[in-house]
């Protein structure tokens, strides 16, 4: 499962239901309910922190002008929140042996 | 070119908080075992970037890994060029639906 591909939502629950012995609705479940706290926290502008695989940090863009690169107009950029993820050391060191 | 941009300083989810919330939603379930959950949760993404794979979470977002190439570092200290080979490092981009929960 793990390896070249895109591992997604159900090779997460499939992995729990082979690990932990859940169910697969459990699992499934489990899932979502792990992705709706971490979103739901962002959402209220709580950066998310998870030892040993990284951190969601959240920041705040200022307004700007920005331009359309094919027709050269000047158009506003709304003041906006974006959301970047920084790796932990472990994760960042597992990720930069790989062959 | 200038651009204001602000860390948020604000409040944190830590780990052991999700840990929490989800053992209280699932009275089923150990502490112990929420956590292992957890554990698994965060390992399987971790395994499958080290093994040069994407992982992909509809809504919340894709991490995938990108190429660094080697380059020559300098020892601060010593002044002694060094090489530093290519890597590759994590990478996450937000999905769509998360990005637009970030703006409301």
């Amino acid at each position: 499962m793990a390896g070249e591909g895109t591992l997604t939502r159900a090779d997460l629950a499939e992995s729990l239901h082979r690990n932990v012995g859940l169910s697969k609705a459990e699992s499934s479940k489990l899932v979502e309910s792990i992705l709706d706290h971490m979103t739901g926290a962002l959402a209220q502008g709580e950066n998310v922190k998870i030892s040993g695989f990284g951190s969601f940090l959240l920041r705040d863009k200022g307004a700007r002008v920005g331009r359309n690169p094919k027709t050269g107009i000047e158009v506003p950029i709304a003041p906006r929140r974006v959301l970047t993820f920084r790796a932990s050391q472990m994760m960042r060191a597992r990720v930069a042996n790989e062959g | 070119m200038s651009r204001h941009v602000q860390q948020h300083g604000g409040m944190s989810m830590i780990r052991s908080e999700l840990v929490d919330v989800l053992a209280q939603e699932n009275p089923g379930l150990s502490h112990r075992e929420i956590d292992t959950i957890v554990t698994i949760f965060f390992d399987e993404i971790t395994k499958q970037l080290a093994e040069g794979g994407r992982v992909e979470l509809r809504g919340f977002g894709a991490f995938s890994t990108r190429g660094r190439d080697a380059r020559q570092g300098r020892n601060p200290r010593t002044g002694a060029s060094v090489d530093i080979p290519s890597k590759k490092v994590p990478y996450f981009k937000p999905g769509k639906e998360m990005r637009a929960k970030l703006n409301v």
